[in-house]
């Protein structure tokens, strides 16, 4: 008892007031409770998007992939693309619960849940394309039966799956104290089943001394084991591609590439998924300007990390120009892609930099303009890699134009309403932000507008809980 | 080109020589010994033991200096139409195809670009569910009841060699009314990846592919590199001497695949084609009857 008398001293110290977070609950606790008119009208919306991606997809089950732009010498298409995009997305969570966490970063406690949510949403929604593009979807399950563990295309099934299983576990977790928190909370004005629901998911969860160490520790070891699958996800979808002989996949730096690639557009998505929902849920005072801006430095980290792979890339392969290389270059930077080329370049490399380079510019409006830039930047990144890698003639023949049939845009289309979907549906069951943690290891934030040049540097805080001490002490 | 009539012949010919197991002259007298079919090693594919028990290593060697894109004959490459109606090759598939190389010094060449039997084969390496695979004899095959279309295969062959059905592919009707092998892939599915299969159960009974035979200038050999023979249907030739004397190479040498197809340089020269007199005819599929609701697509 003296231990959870001492902690809310030193919250209170911190400026936790009871009132203060009072409001944070309510707040947060706000969208579980009350449903909106408008909200149904987007989910609405959000169905019609699905159904009609399905009928196009059960239209492709009838006739076969020939609805589709792709052909025999452009193989993969807006599908594989699409995979290797979404999969891509799904790093944000990894990078902000994971190994910011690892490195005992504080500032984006607030945003952890929704960056473990689009991990797990992605992985959902993303692990669909690979299904979407088989030839016979039917015989899926001969992955199982006769599965050779020698196939890369195996290996993304591993990887994957995996990630989805540890990525969901370590979502759950720091769920378990909010779970508890909804039970206590929510009153009548809940339905019933979410009620039932949450005192289900919260497990008995007392928040007693012992409790709080076997969370701690699991959520430790789910904190370093869940970095190496993410970076093993990225890596062999790289391998896709680079384990064949054609001249722009041939490349050893493919692995760490799609990995930098990957956690690029997850920043993007991750900022682009706060700043809508901070305005719906009205959570600005837990979401504020500092959060953008340190995000929006990793976006700009990530942005000059990929133009060193880009530069180690194409410099090596451009130097000896080996057979096929002369072609790719032509394709990529002069001709057929290179409006979509430049527009990577500039609108997803430089841009970023820009806009956190000029002080003007490195506000919220200036970082949400940036992450919107990367994310069409990464996909269009995805589309050159697939598509020029595959449009290097083999033999003597006319390279082969591809653009996405309609049918694909409108899978594509659903994919993006799924994932809407899900993530909107999800915000009305699950707090979206964790109040425990942001109690436990944030206080009260001053209102950002008191201090408005204030660096990205983690709030200083006095060491409440003894048995997580070492990683706050470090801090002070 | 033949007609819907001799293509049946051709059918009802080949299954009787599938059925009976009874080789022709050709290169089986050469070798000495004509296996029957139907031997079959679990799902590794037919393997057929010489009566010395050792394993056949098919192999195809093709000498451009005789091939001329058959600008001589004035049709199309007989190759690929003798392929195409062996095996009701749906359209747009070329699995022999006849491709026009640039040569250094102006004018073309022409290569004529069959599966190339790869023993290091990138596309059996990627398979997820080993529907292509290499037999013992070192033929890559595919299994198209066990494909699942998702075209990894046709990612990593280096040689532009692997076809996929995209719609439901157009074939005779005759081709329904034979029995699925992965060595001799009728009818076709829509969903699954087809390529040349190397004939190698025709090879077992003593024939030819059907490219070789349909040569009318008798460029294309076909042997055994475990026995070192190798013929055209009008010549039996020592195999490495062959090989050597000649200058053969592989395509693609420099990326290990150690492809079965081995080349003789050339343009034609022996059958009188000037490099510069570019341009083939283009390739025709004969049938007009096709599957219902059959489409057609371009590569």
């Amino acid at each position: 008892m003296d231990a959870v008398r001492e902690r809310a001293e030193a919250h209170e110290a911190a400026g936790v007031t009871p009132a203060w977070r009072e409001r944070l609950e309510g707040r947060v606790l706000a969208p579980l409770s009350r449903t909106s008119r408008v909200y149904y009208a987007w989910i609405g919306f959000l169905l019609v998007v699905l159904a009609w991606a399905v009928a196009t997809y059960v239209h492709q089950l009838q006739r076969g992939l020939i609805v589709t732009g792709m052909r025999d010498r452009i193989s993969w298409g807006m599908y594989i693309l699409t995979f290797v995009f979404v999969i891509g997305i799904s790093h944000a969570g990894t990078l902000l619960s994971a190994i910011l966490r690892v490195f005992k970063a504080r500032w984006q406690l607030s945003i952890t849940r929704m960056a473990e949510f689009i991990t797990v949403v992605a992985l959902m929604v993303g692990g669909l394309f690979p299904l979407i593009d088989l030839g016979r979807p039917d015989r899926v399950l001969n992955l199982i039966f006769y599965g050779r563990w020698q196939s890369p295309l195996l290996w993304d099934v591993f990887a994957v799956t995996t990630y989805l299983t540890g990525s969901t576990l370590y979502l759950y977790l720091p769920l378990v104290p909010d779970f508890a928190l909804c039970r206590d909370r929510l009153g009548k004005e809940a339905p019933r089943w979410k009620r039932w629901f949450f005192s289900v998911a919260a497990a008995g969860w007392r928040g007693t001394p012992r409790q709080r160490k076997a969370l701690e520790r699991a959520m430790n070891v789910m904190m370093i084991v869940i970095i190496p699958v993410a970076v093993s996800v990225h890596t062999v979808i790289s391998w896709i591609f680079a384990m064949t002989l054609r001249a722009p996949f041939n490349s050893t730096v493919f692995g760490a590439y799609f990995v930098a690639g990957a956690i690029f557009s997850g920043v993007a998505a991750i900022i682009l998924l706060m700043a809508v929902l901070r305005r719906l849920l009205h959570l600005e005072e837990y979401i504020s300007g500092t959060q953008f801006k340190s995000l929006g430095l990793v976006l700009a980290g990530m942005a000059l990390v990929m133009v060193y792979f880009n530069l180690s890339e194409y410099v090596t392969t451009g130097y000896k120009m080996e057979a096929g290389v002369p072609f790719h270059f032509h394709d990529l930077m002069v001709s057929y892609l290179a409006p979509l080329f430049w527009f990577y370049v500039l609108g997803g490399l430089l841009a970023p930099v820009l806009i956190m380079a000029f002080p003007k510019t490195r506000n919220v409006r200036g970082v949400v303009v940036a992450a919107a830039l990367v994310l069409v930047a990464m996909w269009i990144e995805r589309y050159l890699i697939v598509v020029s890698g595959f449009r290097v003639p083999l033999m003597e023949y006319q390279a082969r134009p591809y653009a996405p049939s309609l049918t694909e845009w409108s899978v594509f289309g659903g994919a993006f309403a799924l994932f809407a979907l899900i993530i909107s549906v999800f915000a009305k069951v699950f707090p979206m932000v964790s109040v425990w943690e942001v109690v436990e290891h944030r206080g009260p934030e001053p209102a950002p507008e008191a201090v408005p040049e204030r660096r990205v540097i983690p709030v200083p805080l006095p060491a409440p809980v003894p048995e997580t001490g070492a990683a706050e002490v470090s801090e002070s | 080109m033949a007609s819907m009539r001799g293509l049946r012949e051709v059918v009802a010919r080949r299954r009787f020589l599938k059925l009976t197991g009874l080789g022709g002259a050709g290169l089986a007298a050469a070798a000495g010994a004509a296996v029957p079919l139907g031997r079959l090693l679990g799902r590794s594919g037919t393997a057929r033991a010489a009566s010395d028990k050792r394993l056949r290593r098919w192999a195809m060697v093709i000498d451009l200096r005789k091939c001329d894109g058959c600008q001589s004959v004035g049709k199309a490459p007989q190759c690929t139409e003798a392929c195409i109606e062996g095996h009701y090759v749906p359209e747009p598939m070329q699995w022999i195809q006849v491709y026009e190389f640039p040569l250094e010094g102006g004018g073309t060449q022409f290569i004529p670009a069959p599966c190339q039997q790869c023993q290091n084969s990138p596309c059996t390496n990627v398979c997820p569910v080993g529907a292509t695979f290499q037999t013992p004899e070192g033929v890559v095959l595919i299994d198209q009841n066990r494909c699942i279309g998702c075209r990894i295969c046709m990612a990593a062959c280096p040689y532009d060699r692997r076809f996929f059905n995209w719609g439901t592919p157009p074939q005779p009707p005759e081709a329904w009314a034979m029995k699925y092998m992965p060595e001799h892939q009728t009818p076709a599915q829509r969903g699954t990846v087809m390529k040349c299969d190397f004939c190698a159960d025709m090879a077992g009974a003593g024939r030819l592919p059907y490219c070789a035979q349909g040569c009318p200038n008798h460029a294309i050999y076909y042997g055994d590199l475990e026995e070192g023979v190798a013929t055209n249907g009008k010549e039996v030739v020592d195999l490495f001497r062959f090989l050597s004397e000649n200058a053969a190479y592989r395509l693609k040498e420099e990326l290990g695949t150690k492809p079965r197809v081995f080349y003789i340089p050339g343009y034609g020269q022996s059958v009188g084609r000037d490099p510069r007199q570019t341009g083939r005819k283009a390739t025709v599929w004969p049938w007009k009857k096709v599957t219902k609701g059959a489409e057609t697509w371009t590569r």
